[in-house]
Parts: C-alpha cells; structure tokens; sequence
C-alpha cells in the first residue's frame, strides 16, 4: 500500500503535468468491450484512463479489483504487461475509486481475470501496436520490421530502438486499432508462468496498509454498542459510567444501514480505539427487541426448511416428469442434507475511516471489495453526488464475501456527518461474530434414483434464504433464485441423467442478515449435491468415480476427473478404517474436484490427505491458482468440522474464535493441488476450488466407517 | 494517564496512555508502528503477536503498565533489525501470504520458535504455531516456509 501511495502521487503528477502521453482507456469490462482512447487534454482535467504510458516511459494501470488477498495487483497487471511487452515490475498500480468511468470494481465472484482478461490484453496490445506504427513511421521502415521487447520498439535489422516514452507523445494522435492482434498463448511470457507476486515483500515486514492501518490527521475513533437481537431499537442509554472513561468524548445514537433494513446502534466515540472500547463496554443500553427472539433464531428457521421439504418447490429447470418417474421408480433415494449459517471471520475486523467534510464533500479510506457499489451506497445514503466523495480503498485483511457489505462503512458515514470530523469506525470481533451478516444456512432435500446400475433420475430442491431477495430485494415469492444457475444446474455442473432430472427452490424466509461467503451457494448446495450422487452411486453398485464419469458426457469435467483419480491414487487398495471420497463441482467458470482420504482414529477419523485438480482454463500465475485452491480447501474443511453461526431466541451462540473455531495450523492435512491446463476461456480462481472439499470429506467418511453425514458441521472426533 | 518509557525495536519510546490500555493499542497508535494487527481482543487469533524480551507475546492482552522501560518489545517491523531476516525471505520464496493480515504474527511466532528451536519438527511447528490464525488458509506454506528458513539459518551458521 506504500507502494501504491506512492504510484498514486507519481500517477497524479502524471496525469496532470505530463500532459502528452498515450492513454487508452477501458469502456466498461466486458469480452466485447471497446477501446476508446482518452486525450490528451481530457488528462489534465484527471479523468483518468485504466492505462497510461507518459513520456518519461512510466507505465500506470487503474486497477479495477480491490486485493483481499488473492493476488488480483498481480494478475492484472499482468495481463497488461504480457501485450505492452514490459515486465511486470514496469507497471505502475493505481486502485480504481469507484467513479462510474471505471465501470465494474468489484472484487467477487471469482472475476478479475475472468472478466479483465480480453479488455485489459486489448489494451496492451492497442498501445502496443500504435508505438509500433509510431517508430516505423518515424524511421520509415514497415512495421512489420519492428517489433516491441522490454519496453522499447525496436528495429530488428540494424538493432536500433525507441523507448515507449519517446513515442508515447505522437502514438496518442493516431487513432486506436479496434482489433489489435493479441498475442497467442504460445508466445506468452508472463501469463501462465510461475512469477512472485511482488506486494508479498510488504506483506511480511508490516509495511502493508490495511484499512485498520490509516491514520487521517484529526481523526477520531468509534466503537460501536449493536443491537444484541439485531433489529432491535435502542430503549435507553445510561452512559453515566462510559462519560468517565479517560478520552471519551461522545456517546451518540447511529444507525447500522444494511441493504435491506437499517438497525439503531450507539455509538461511543473517543480519542483513541482503546477508550472507545472500554466506553463501550461501560455503556448500559437497554433494548426494544419486538418480536426478534422469534424470528432471528437458526433452529426455528431450520425445522421451517424442513417444512418446505415436504412440499414442492419452484422448479428452476426440468427434464422428463421427475415426479412422475420418481413415484414409480424401483431403486430409489431421498435424503436430506443440512449446512450452517457462517460468519466470514476476516483477521482484519470490518473498519472505515470517513470524513463527510464542513462543505459536504466525503473522503473515505477503507477495506472494501468494490468501490464502485461503496459510491453507489454513500452517495445513497448520504444524497451527495459521485463527485463529491474520493474513496481509497486499501488492502483488505481477508474479505470473503463480507466487505462487500457497507453497514460498518455507513456507520462512520452517519458518525462523521455528525461530528464534521475523520471518524475510524472499528468493529470488534464480536461485532463481527454476533451481527453477521451470515452465509445463509441452506436445506438440499434430494431424491434420485438408478436403473440398470446407472443414475439416471435426480432433483435437487434449495431451500433457505435468498441472496437475491434479501439484499437486492430482487426475488419474487414465484420465482426460483436466478444465482442457482451458477452453481447447481444442470446446464452448469453437466450431469446428464437419463430418465429425468429437476432443479427446485424454496425461498424460506429470516431476519438473520444473509450475504455471498466464499463461493456462495455452491458451497451450501455443493454439500448436497456431490453427497447424494455417492449415496446414489453405492445404491447403484458402482464406484463413485464410475459413476459419475457415466453421467459426466463433458469432456473437461472427465479430464479432471482422470486427473484427480491419478494424481490421488484412486484405485489403490486401503486397508480397512482407511476411505477416499471424491466431489466434483463446476462454479465461477471452472470445474474443481476434490479426493480426501481419511482414517479411522479414536472413535472419529483423521484426515490424511487431500488432493485438489483445478481446470480454471488460461490462468496468470499456476502458484497463486494453487495458492488459492490451498486455502479453499482450508475453508472448505473448517466449514464442514468447525463451528457454525447460531442463534437462540434472537441472540448469536458465538461471540468470538474460542466459540467460532476456524482451523488452525496443527489441523491443516497435507494438502496438493494439479492444475488441468485445458487452455480454455478464463475461469475463476478464488472460490471454485471450495464447493467439492466437504463433501470429498463426507464420502470419505463414509468409505471409512459406513457412516453417512448429512448435517454440517459435524465434529470430526467423534463419528458414531 | 501516565508516562511510559518503553524499549521498542531498540528505541526509547515515552508515551502517555492509561495503564490499562493494551501494548497493541500503544505500539499502533501511540507509537505508529502498524505491523502488528489486531484481530480478536482475547489472544486468540495471534495478529498481535509480538516479542517481550524474545518471547513471543500477545500485545492485545498485555497492559503497558506491565511492561518494564528495560524490558526489550520486538515487533514485526524490528524482527530483521533494519534487514529483512532468514524467516521474512523464507516467507517470500515460499509466497506464502494471501491477504497477509495475519503474517505479521506468524513471523512473530515462527521466529521465536527458530531461536529456541532452529530445527524444528513437524509437531514442534504444530505446538509453536497453532496460536495464530490465518483465515485465508496459508497454513501449508507457512510451513515449509519455516523448515526453508530453518535450513537457511544451518547454512547461514557454516
């Protein structure tokens, strides 16, 4: 984050006092997206293009996905610099602030490269070809005699160069081709290769800047009291005893916006955090909590799950009279499996630093995933325009999903409106736990059934809460969740099943606060589906690897099968109390599957090895696509063995890690991941690699001791 | 509030604090050092883990009156004493931060480990290190990263 101060001043003074230069600039983030390019007067009015190559050579990049860690200011840049034939230590980062010019800034959904591969390779390869046109013209030579190498055009024949900023003045006058030629896989030099990621210097000498880590001249620090049930509405405040904390200076009522419901909240406002927080705890407020112990209550919500079990969803898809089919069926199964609400539990607790200045205009230092949806819920909030807020995101202490949820950002909104001055807003890790929102907690009631020794009839119908409906107020009560396409359709997973096959939902409705976790509702609806195809695989007699290759036609899901059943020894014999599970899922644009092998060990197992094979299509870096699938497995397992988020009568059983246990180090198994190098169109990289590891882990289980799960979490030591 | 003399990453530091307030509040706000992160409030994540007189500590349950003006505090940012060290490099070759929120601790915690340990086995790392928490799943890493850096440290001693 130093660094990226610093490129932001260097980039400031670029853009302002290097006036002549090459800019092109990115209209909007899609495969198709046109090249326009930005000129060079339009520059000294800062309406900053992605990419600009000034006249003393610096190359600057806007980028577009915030990094909690998964490596996006390595890949994007990368893609720039593989076409601009620079390295990648030439390229400046910039981190895009949200203005709409930038379009789509949201790290999620598994989407940088995904999204930025061609537009961000179009524009090198743009640049690159106009100071290729600008160097022939300039020694009259034909282009196709020059080439671009190390940041300089060059003239093969006789050896002589100009540098990219010697050129970049009269390269910004030609037109911008709108169809450069990209360069072919085969010649790529960074993209695909192994490279280090060079923030990871900063990253180990806690020189990185986080959002915890800004200091604003002036600032002040706030703790936040939150409702104990949620929605509750403040009652009373005694802060007799909070006024005698040392550094206290105010106690005031705010407000937690969240997307769909705003909660009343109070907060303790101090010197320094430590007062804030001791404040805090001195505060006596009494709450309203209406009818909440009812409806913000996880077991309530569960049995209800299992009432709309008994009934028929709404169908998402259907092929053949599944009902039809499954009445009349010999061999058949039902089953239903369950998986928990979970907090994200980033390291870095949710935190904001924001200053609604005397003149109304709003500055913003925070960890948040998007900048782009931060401007569209402040200015909505606050009724200010885009112009008037300058946000800078920092690095983010682990996200997951949840700092893409701006009710911490809002709340130092509100505080600092009021108080006309830098607020920090710090949340505690039991503001974290407590207040969500949550991963929602999901039902997968199953059916299925095999005819001949092949499966061939299957529904899946999704219970719970919808993302959709409760944060975007985007479903209707007669319509199946539009994300399942993304994670259990047939059209998306590619099981073929030849009789019939169903995908259903039931949107069962709660005041818990819900929101994306890690891969979303794959990693609910994963759980289920790969569970219930072993069920269905033992019921026709079939290995489970068989079993599914027969129902598995697409050839890139085989290859990772194969692959996995190779690289993790699949047909090996185990000696009895030893078991392999396998899973396969496609989500995010790329298909991951998961071995586990376990054992048994004083009454419950022991995981002895994983082995994960992703195919994720053209990749940037293979160390950070495993990197990533490492740490889906480490979350994969801790949502399946450790603790999950529950509420009793309107209050959260976990308050911290001694309650939500994540996995900690001594638990970690061995772990390996392949990757498939298929070569296809980018897919995603920091979610896919979760959705197969718990039930990998379930059905190794089962292999093991016979013993089928269904519920999640389960307590790994102690298998019946 | 009172005045404390404090010995930090091997400079006299004077602050005025309540004695009550926590070392991870003094060492980040009173005395800017940024390095070390605050995570749980309980010492039970490690983010804050820091070094009192070479043993590692957890700075968010540490009142600053308890701490001595002799009593040498080692952060992350005085672990290499100007240079990066043998387990910062090692962490490097290894590319074992995601986000890296938590790696400030773990060095902290790897590096105590290597001083009493140099050649550390499995089951030593085990014990050493299941005190910090890294929530983007680096553990893997951090392991080798630790037998790398204990064979650095042999061939640094030859």
């Amino acid at each position: 984050m130093e660094n990226t101060q610093n490129s932001r001043r260097d980039f400031l003074k670029a853009a302002g006092l290097t006036s002549l230069g090459l800019a092109v600039g990115i209209s909007g983030f899609t495969r198709d997206a046109s090249l326009k390019k930005i000129a060079p007067a339009v520059l000294k009015l800062e309406i900053n293009p992605f990419i600009i190559i000034d006249t003393t050579g610096n190359i600057t990049l806007v980028n577009p996905r915030p990094d909690m860690g998964q490596g996006s200011t390595q890949a994007v840049p990368s893609l720039l610099a593989e076409e601009l034939e620079v390295s990648l230590e030439k390229v400046l980062i910039v981190q895009s602030d949200g203005m709409g010019k930038y379009g789509s800034q949201t790290s999620g959904g598994s989407s940088s490269v995904r999204e930025l591969w061609m537009p961000i390779r179009k524009a090198g390869a743009a640049a690159r070809e106009m100071l290729t046109t600008t160097a022939a013209k300039r020694w009259n030579l034909p282009a196709a005699e020059c080439i671009a190498e190390d940041g300089k055009i060059w003239h093969k024949a006789s050896g002589k160069s100009l540098s990219y900023g010697e050129l970049a003045d009269d390269a910004s006058k030609l037109e911008i081709p709108k169809d450069p030629k990209l360069k072919e896989a085969k010649d790529f030099k960074i993209i695909g290769k192994y490279n280090k990621r060079l923030d990871v210097p900063e990253r180990v000498t806690g020189k990185a800047v986080y959002g915890l880590d800004v200091d604003v001249p002036g600032m002040v620090y706030a703790a936040i009291v939150h409702s104990p049930m949620i929605h509750g509405k403040v009652a009373s405040i005694d802060d007799a005893e909070t006024k005698k904390v040392k550094g206290v200076l105010k106690v005031m009522k705010t407000e937690r916006t969240m997307p769909h419901r705003t909660s009343e909240a109070v907060a303790v406002v101090a010197t320094n955090w430590w007062a804030a927080l001791k404040g805090k705890k001195a505060l006596n407020v009494k709450w309203d909590n209406g009818d909440y112990a009812k409806s913000v209550d996880t077991a309530a919500y569960f049995a209800a799950t299992y009432e709309a079990a008994k009934k028929e969803g709404v169908n998402f898809e259907e092929k053949g009279d599944f009902s039809a089919k499954y009445a009349t069926a010999k061999t058949k199964l039902e089953s239903h499996y369950e998986t928990p609400f979970l907090a994200h539990a980033p390291i870095e607790p949710e935190n904001a630093v924001v200053h609604v200045k005397d003149d109304g205009n709003v500055e913003i230092w925070a960890p948040i995933q998007g900048p782009d949806w931060a401007m569209r819920d402040v200015c909505g909030y606050l009724k200010i325009k885009p112009e008037q807020v300058k946000i800078n995101v920092t690095l983010l202490g682990g996200a997951f999903g949840r700092k893409a949820y701006h009710d911490f950002l809002l709340e130092a909104c509100h505080i600092s409106k009021e108080l006309k001055k830098p607020v920090k807003v710090i949340w505690t890790r039991e503001d974290d736990i407590t207040q969500g929102p949550y991963r929602p907690g999901m039902l997968s009631h199953m059916q299925g059934f095999v005819e001949e020794g092949k499966i061939t009839g299957f529904h899946h119908h999704a219970i719970g809460e919808s993302i959709v409906g409760q944060v975007f107020k985007g479903l209707k009560d007669d319509e199946a969740d539009p994300w399942l396409s993304e994670e259990i359709s047939t059209g998306n997973n590619k099981y073929q099943f030849g009789a019939a096959s169903k995908i259903s939902w039931t949107n069962v409705k709660t005041d818990i606060p819900v929101v994306w976790w890690r891969s979303v509702y794959a990693s609910n609806f994963g759980w289920g589906q790969e569970c219930f195809i072993d069920e269905l695989a033992h019921l026709a007699k079939k290995d489970p690897l068989t079993a599914r290759l027969e129902i598995l036609p697409d050839e890139r899901f085989k290859k990772v099968l194969d692959t996995l059943a190779e690289k993790a020894n699949w047909s090996e014999k185990l000696p009895a109390g030893t078991g392999k599970g396998i899973a396969v899922f496609k989500s995010f644009g790329s298909i991951s599957a998961c071995c586990i092998t376990v054992s048994k060990k004083d009454g419950g197992v022991k995981i002895d090895k994983v082995v994960s094979v992703i195919d994720c299509g053209h990749y940037v870096n293979p160390d950070n696509v495993k990197a990533q699938t490492e740490g889906n497995i480490v979350m994969g397992i801790t949502a399946a063995i450790k603790d999950g988020i529950t509420f009793t009568n309107g209050i959260c059983d976990q308050s911290n890690y001694h309650q939500f246990n994540i996995m900690r180090l001594n638990e970690a198994p061995k772990m390996e991941v392949h990757i498939v190098d298929s070569g296809a169109v980018p897919g995603g990289v920091g979610e896919p690699g979760l959705p197969p590891v718990a039930p990998a882990l379930g059905n190794a289980i089962f292999a093991a001791t016979g013993k089928r799960l269904y519920k999640l979490p389960f307590d790994i030591n102690s298998i019946a | 509030m009172a005045v404390y003399n404090l010995l930090l990453n091997g400079k006299k530091v004077k602050v005025d604090v309540e004695p009550d307030m926590p070392l991870l509040w003094v060492i980040r706000d009173f005395a800017d050092l940024k390095g070390t992160k605050f995570g749980c409030g309980m010492a039970l994540c490690g983010a804050c883990t820091i070094h009192l007189n070479g043993q590692p500590a957890r700075a968010c349950q540490t009142p600053v009156s308890s701490v001595g003006k002799n009593d040498k505090i080692t952060t992350i940012e005085g672990i290499g004493e100007g240079k990066m060290s043998i387990i910062q490099k090692a962490w490097i070759e290894e590319q074992v931060p995601q986000c890296g929120y938590c790696q400030s601790g773990q060095i902290m915690s790897a590096a105590a480990l290597l001083k009493s340990n140099p050649t550390p086995t499995d089951a030593d790392i085990d014990a050493a290190m299941s005190g910090n928490l890294c929530r983007c799943g680096t553990y893997d890493r951090i392991r080798k990263a630790i037998h790398r850096a204990s064979e650095e440290m042999k061939i640094a001693v030859r």
